[in-house]
C-alpha cells in the first residue's frame, strides 16, 4: 500500500517543528536564521509558508509518477513501492535534467561544492520502509502533518472538507496534479498565494516524453531500411547506366 | 601555388587571449565549482552551457549527417567534394560537445554512468547514447581523411568497404538526437514558454537541424574559400540555397500552423518580453533568410548566399536559446549568463574555428585539384593523385 502525507494548513499553527524534526533526521544544520527562511533549499528539505495568519508547508510532492524519476538518464531519482521519490547520489552525474523538469521546483542543487549533489525531501524513506511515520508528521503537534495510507488520507481529506462547509478551498492538491501525489495539501485560500501553481495539467508528465520515446523502437528498423532502400535504388540506377555506357561502347568498338 | 593567407595576426591575438582567460574559468569552474563560475540556480539549472554549447553546438554540426545522406545515400554526386570538411566540422562539433558538458555536468567523472545504469524513458538517456555512438561514427567517417594521409591503403580499403553502414548508422543517430533534444522540453509543458513548448518540438528541432546543416555547409565552404585561398564552388552552394528555401519555408509554416492549431497564435501580436524574441527568432530564421533566398540575384550571388546562410545560423541559435532560456523564464526566474560562462562558450567557439584551419591546412580536407597542401611531400602529392579519383567514386 503506497503511503502519503496530508497537510491540512488550517490545523498549522507555525512552530515550525517539522522543519527541526526534518534537519535532524537528514543530519542538516538548523537554527533561527535557518528558521526565517520561507524557501526549501539545499539545506531546508521542507518549510513552513507564512502570508499573514495562514501557513502552507512545502516539501517535494513525491509524484506517483515522477518526472524527475522519469527524466533521470541513470536512474539516480527512483520512486519506491511505499511512496518516497529517493535520489543516489552514487549513480548522479549531475546533469540536472531532474531539477529542470520537476513541475514544483522541489530539487536543489548543492551550488558551491566541488562535489555537488541534488537535494530533496525524499519522505524519510529509510523510516518509511521501517514501518514508521516520517520525521515531520511524528513531531507534529497539532496532527496538520499527517502520515498515512495515500488512499486513505484521501478519503480523509474529501471527507474534512465535505463536513466543513466554507473552512476549505474544495480542492487536494496533489489528487490529481501532474496524474497525483504522495504529498497531498489542503487550505482554506488559493494555493497560489503561496507560489503553487494552480495550472498544472492533470496527466503525469512523463507520459509526455514517453510517448516519443516508445516509437524509437519500432522507428529505427524501419528508418534504417528506408535508408539503405533508396541508397540502394540510388546506386542501381547509377550501375544500370554504367552497364548501358558500357554497352554502346562496345557496339561502337564493333562498328 | 599561392601560399594559404593564414598570417591574420589579429585573430592571433583574440584567440590566446580567449585561450588564457578559458584557462583561468576553467581553473574556476573545477575548483571553486559551479556555484562560483555560473550564474545558474536551482530556479535556473540549465544555462549558456546547455543552451548554447550544448543545444547549439550539436545543431550546428548537423551538415555532417545532413550533406552524407545527400551525397551517400541519395547519390547526389556533384555535392561530394564538400562532404569531407562538413564531416571534419560535425566530428569538431560533438567532440567540442562532448567537451563542453564536461563542464556543465555537476560531477563529470561520472559521464559514462549511461553505459551501465539504464533508464530507457529518459530522454537524456537516448540522447546520451546516439551521440557517444554518432561521435564514434564520425570519427570512423573521419578516418579515411588520415588514413589517406599517412597512406594506410589496406586500412582505407576495409573502411570504405563498410562505409555506407556507417553512413547509414549516421543518419539514423543524428535523426533521432538531433529531434530528441527537442523531446527533451516536452515533459515542461507548464515551464516552456506556449512559443515553444510544442508536442512538435522533436520535429522542429529536427527540421531545424536539416536547415541548419544546410546553412552551415555554406556558411564553411565561403569561409574556405576566403581563408584558405580556395575556389568557391558557387554551382553547389546555389543548390543548398535552393534546398534551403524549400525547408525554411516548410519549418516556417509547420512553426504557424502549430501555433494555431493550440491556440496561441494571437499571442503573436501580444507585447510581450517573450513575444520580442519570438519575433527576433523567427525574423532571423524563416522571414529574412527565405526573402534574401526568393531574390534570384542574391540567391545566385556567392555573398547573398553567405549573408542568408548567417542569418539562418543566428535565427536558428536564436531558436535554441529561446527554448532553454527565453522560454523557461516564463516560469518566474530571470537568467543572465555570468562572465565565466560566456568566456568558456567563447573558448570551445575559438577552439572550433582553430581547429578547423589547422586540420584542414594538414590533412586532405578539400579535393587535391583545388587546394594547396603546405605539408604534402612528394610520394604523398603522388599518392593522393592515386587516391582521390578512386575516393570521388565511393
Amino acid at each position: 500500500m503506497s503511503k502519503g502525507i496530508l497537510y491540512d494548513a488550517t490545523q498549522c499553527i507555525g512552530c515550525k517543528q517539522c522543519e527541526q524534526a526534518c534537519a535532524t533526521e537528514n543530519g542538516l544544520p538548523y537554527d533561527d536564521l535557518i528558521a526565517d527562511q520561507q524557501i526549501t533549499s539545499a539545506h531546508k528539505y521542507t518549510a513552513i509558508l507564512i502570508k499573514d495568519d495562514k501557513f502552507m508547508r512545502k516539501l517535494c510532492m513525491n509524484c506517483d509518477d515522477p518526472a524527475c524519476a522519469s527524466v533521470c538518464p541513470v536512474g539516480a531519482m527512483k520512486k519506491t513501492a511505499l511512496g518516497p521519490v529517493t535520489y543516489d547520489k552514487g549513480r548522479c552525474m549531475g546533469c540536472r535534467y531532474c531539477m529542470a523538469a520537476c513541475p514544483f521546483g522541489v530539487p536543489k542543487y548543492e551550488w558551491e561544492k566541488a562535489v555537488p549533489g541534488v537535494r530533496k525531501c525524499i519522505m524519510c524513506s529509510k523510516r518509511v520502509a521501517q514501518g514508521k511515520q516520517t520525521a515531520c508528521a511524528e513531531i507534529c503537534p497539532t496532527g496538520a502533518t499527517k502520515f498515512g495510507d495515500r488512499e486513505q488520507l484521501l478519503e480523509e481529506a474529501k471527507k474534512r472538507i465535505h463536513d466543513n462547509p466554507g473552512k476549505y478551498l474544495p480542492h487536494i492538491f496533489g489528487e490529481t496534479e501532474v496524474g497525483g501525489t504522495s504529498v497531498m495539501l489542503l487550505s482554506s485560500v488559493p494555493f497560489n498565494l503561496f507560489g503553487f501553481r494552480t495550472d498544472l495539467t492533470e496527466r503525469a508528465l512523463p507520459m509526455y516524453t514517453y510517448q516519443v520515446l516508445s516509437r524509437i523502437p519500432d522507428f529505427v528498423p524501419l528508418f534504417g531500411t528506408m535508408l539503405g532502400g533508396i541508397y540502394w535504388i540510388t546506386h542501381r540506377r547509377e550501375d544500370v547506366a554504367e552497364a548501358e555506357a558500357q554497352e554502346k561502347k562496345q557496339k561502337g568498338g564493333e562498328r | 601555388m599561392t601560399v594559404p593567407r593564414i598570417r591574420f595576426t589579429f585573430w592571433k591575438a583574440i584567440f590566446l587571449f580567449i585561450m588564457a582567460a578559458g584557462v583561468y574559468c576553467t581553473f574556476l569552474r573545477f575548483f571553486r565549482g559551479l556555484g562560483a563560475s555560473t550564474n545558474l540556480s536551482d530556479q535556473f539549472p540549465w544555462g549558456l552551457w546547455i543552451g548554447f554549447d550544448v543545444m547549439c553546438g550539436v545543431m550546428l554540426a548537423a551538415g555532417g549527417f545532413t550533406l552524407t545522406a545527400a551525397v551517400e545515400i541519395f547519390n547526389i554526386k556533384r555535392f561530394h567534394s564538400i562532404v569531407r570538411p562538413t564531416i571534419l566540422t560535425a566530428f569538431l562539433g560533438y567532440l567540442l560537445v562532448c567537451a563542453a558538458l564536461m563542464y556543465d555536468l555537476g560531477l563529470p567523472w561520472n559521464i559514462w554512468h549511461p553505459l551501465v545504469m539504464r533508464n530507457p524513458h529518459s530522454v537524456m538517456f537516448e540522447v546520451a547514447w546516439c551521440v557517444m555512438l554518432y561521435t564514434t561514427v564520425l570519427a570512423l567517417e573521419f578516418s579515411p581523411i588520415v588514413l589517406e594521409h599517412f597512406q594506410l591503403k589496406r586500412a582505407l580499403k576495409v573502411i570504405r568497404s563498410v562505409m555506407v553502414v556507417f553512413v547509414i548508422l549516421g543518419v539514423l543517430l543524428s535523426t533521432l538526437h538531433q529531434s530528441s533534444l527537442g523531446t527533451l522540453y516536452l515533459i515542461m509543458p507548464n515551464k516552456l514558454h506556449p512559443f515553444w513548448w510544442s508536442p512538435l518540438l522533436p520535429v522542429f528541432f529536427f527540421v531545424s537541424a536539416i536547415a541548419v546543416g544546410l546553412a552551415m555547409t555554406i556558411f564553411e565552404s565561403s569561409m574556405s574559400s576566403k581563408y584558405f585561398g580556395r575556389e568557391l564552388e558557387l554551382p553547389i552552394l546555389r543548390d543548398l540555397g535552393r534546398v534551403l528555401v524549400v525547408v525554411l519555408a516548410l519549418y516556417g509554416i509547420l512553426r504557424f500552423e502549430d501555433l494555431y492549431h493550440r491556440g496561441v497564435l494571437n499571442l503573436v501580436l501580444v507585447s510581450s518580453y517573450q513575444q520580442h524574441f519570438f519575433l527576433l527568432e523567427i525574423f532571423l530564421s524563416v522571414v529574412a533568410p527565405l526573402g534574401l533566398l526568393l531574390i534570384p540575384k542574391v540567391r545566385e550571388s556567392a555573398q547573398g548566399l553567405y549573408l542568408a546562410a548567417v542569418l539562418t545560423l543566428l535565427g536558428f541559435v536564436t531558436n535554441r536559446l529561446n527554448v532553454t532560456i527565453t522560454g523557461v523564464e516564463n516560469a518566474g526566474a530571470r537568467y543572465t549568463p555570468k562572465w565565466t560562462e560566456v568566456v568558456i562558450t567563447a573558448m570551445f567557439v575559438a577552439l572550433g574555428f582553430a581547429i578547423f584551419g589547422l586540420v584542414a591546412r594538414y590533412l586532405p580536407i578539400f579535393p587535391e585539384e583545388k587546394v594547396h597542401i603546405p605539408a604534402l611531400s612528394e610520394p604523398e602529392a603522388r599518392f593522393a593523385e592515386v587516391v582521390v579519383p578512386v575516393h570521388a567514386g565511393d
